[in-house]
């Protein structure tokens, strides 16, 4: 079985994204990225499935500005047997539109035959959580979102669901895309020697021309704004303090 | 102009909260339906007919739609997208789940989390765990949007509407349910809850996280956690507040314990009163706090549970 893994470079989740004085949008220049997330644990539970026999490869591919390389590298120091890179943009500040994205990754999984896609569920700089979705409604697959567990059998994926108020066990049938939740597992860290191996593994590059997909976002964005400020209140020195100034804010 | 409108059904039950709210942030764009789907949706549709705003409502009641599966429920919702110009759902995770699918069927871009309505193509939503709030203009003939309830004032009540039977699609039969693991609980529900009292990694353990469920219990809160305390083990996922969980917005917010990542305050900055409990004065969470304590919460918390 071969596994397909969509991979996204963004904004690193330690850094605080700051927005533009002129409302164009969040500066990412000389910012720190990184792999998203949520993607580091998709990669990571293609790679178990191949450590447990249950896949034979793991392709990752990423779709963005060529510097998104450096995301598979990543990617294929964690474990991923090659990778593809569609260069969709030549601007950092340019985000993709996860309808765009996912009609790229549709073509590419019609060249590739993947059985199972494993993404990410959010990307965490435009919190769009869809691109598995849409995928899975463009290709006309099963699709089981916020993972928290994946068990393969036979032709069939069942997969526990994180959803409100607890866990939703599914099955879908293979070939399907699941969206991987925070709990899935614990992404590794690539060891030296195979960050320096993944510099020797295939990566392709292709761009968002020879798959015929237009890019164009769909969602104009008009201004990008700070969101309103919450100031710091006061210091209370006790138990008793506070509770005298909850209730004269009447909240209890 | 119309609006057809996602009606939140669970086992039966319509969530008034989410769905009222879904329909006071959308229904200055036009008639809304509202869709209520499930193997029993009869008795929902009725509480849907009877919020302020609702023109009609649509019930489809069959076992394919039993457990929210986006394959079938997104069918249903395409072929009934003919007549509507916005798709809305409030957004929860089965509408997550749902309506992205359903956006890419129709060939247009999912509007994720709508914040405010500016007018029929324009809406805000955060971007960067709110750090940033994007105004977005769709071009799309057919817009998709979830909304983020917390943003939004529940339309009250108003006189009943009329409950149609919608014509059922096809199962696409590419996915069946296994089974549901839901915790009982008497505790309010998290994001409709008045009052939210959250706990961080400072609680330590599970076990400690007794602690937070007592103060919760005593004030009838719903309890939270940070990202920290769930990747910890200490709390169940559901229980997740901020940027990748759950968006809250109570009349009191008490933090126990969370130091207040960015990706945290994301979840909970709209609350009306915070409290924040840390032993640790420098932690960023007492720069958004109303009342700041700095204490050790195993000596704080049972004090301040005991003397509410």
């Amino acid at each position: 079985m071969k596994v397909l893994v969509p991979v996204k470079r963004v904004i690193d989740y330690n850094v605080k994204a700051r927005v533009k004085a002129d409302g164009s949008g969040v500066d990412l220049a000389n910012v720190k990225m990184s792999m998203n997330p949520f993607d580091e644990i998709a990669v990571e539970e293609a790679i178990r499935l191949k450590e447990k026999g249950v896949a034979e490869e793991v392709v990752a591919v990423s779709i963005g500005v060529k510097q998104a390389a450096e995301t598979l590298r990543t990617a294929l120091a964690m474990g991923a047997d090659r990778a593809i890179l569609v260069v969709a943009a030549d601007d950092v500040h340019q985000d993709i539109e996860p309808l765009a994205v996912a009609k790229i990754l549709k073509a590419v999984i019609d060249e590739e035959q993947p059985k199972l896609v494993i993404a990410g569920k959010q990307a965490i700089d435009n919190d769009m959580n869809a691109t598995g979705q849409m995928l899975s409604a463009l290709l006309g697959w099963s699709q089981a979102t916020f993972a928290s567990k994946i068990e393969i059998e036979g032709e069939a994926a069942k997969v526990t669901r994180e959803v409100d108020g607890g866990l939703q066990t599914i099955e879908v049938k293979l070939p399907a895309i699941v969206t991987a939740d925070l709990r899935l597992n614990e992404p590794r860290y690539a060891s030296l020697p195979n960050i320096m191996k993944a510099k020797k593994k295939p990566l392709d590059e292709k761009t968002a021309a020879d798959y015929g997909v237009d890019v164009t976002p769909r969602l104009e964005i008009v201004s990008t704004g700070e969101p309103e400020g919450r100031k710091a209140g006061i210091k209370v020195g006790s138990v008793d303090e506070l509770v005298s100034k909850l209730k004269e804010a009447g909240v209890v | 102009m119309a609006v057809l409108l996602l009606g939140e059904v669970t086992g039966g039950e319509l969530n008034v909260d989410a769905t009222s709210k879904a329909v006071g942030a959308v229904k200055a764009l036009g008639d809304v339906t509202v869709l209520c789907a499930g193997s029993s949706a009869r008795e929902a549709a009725q509480e849907a007919a009877k919020i302020d705003g609702v023109a009609r409502v649509l019930v489809a009641e069959d076992a394919r739609y039993g457990h929210r599966l986006a394959e079938p429920t997104a069918a249903l919702l395409v072929s009934l997208a003919g007549d509507y110009e916005h798709i809305v759902a409030p957004a929860t995770t089965d509408a997550k789940n749902i309506m992205p699918r359903v956006a890419a069927l129709l060939d247009a871009m999912i509007i994720s989390d709508a914040s405010a309505v500016i007018d029929a193509e324009t809406f805000e939503r955060p971007v960067y765990a709110g750090n940033a709030i994007q105004t977005v203009k769709s071009k799309d003939a057919k817009k998709v949007l979830t909304v983020r309830t917390a943003s939004f004032e529940a339309a009250g009540e108003g006189s009943p509407a009329p409950v149609e039977d919608a014509t059922l699609a096809d199962d696409p039969g590419l996915s069946k349910w296994v089974a549901d693991e839901f915790a009982e609980s008497d505790r309010p529900e998290l994001t409709s809850a008045g009052r939210v009292v959250s706990g961080g990694r400072g609680v330590g353990s599970k076990e400690d996280f007794a602690l937070i469920e007592k103060l919760a219990d005593k004030l009838g809160a719903a309890v939270g956690a940070s990202r920290a305390a769930v990747d910890s083990g200490y709390a169940p996922n559901d229980w997740q507040v901020g940027q990748t969980g759950k968006v809250v917005a109570p009349e009191l917010y008490v933090a126990v314990g969370i130091s207040g990542a960015i990706q945290h305050l994301a979840g909970m900055k709209d609350s009306k009163v915070i409290v924040a409990i840390n032993k640790d004065e420098e932690a960023p969470i007492f720069q958004i706090a109303d009342y700041g304590l700095v204490g050790d919460l195993f000596s704080v918390v049972p004090e301040l549970t005991e003397k509410l």
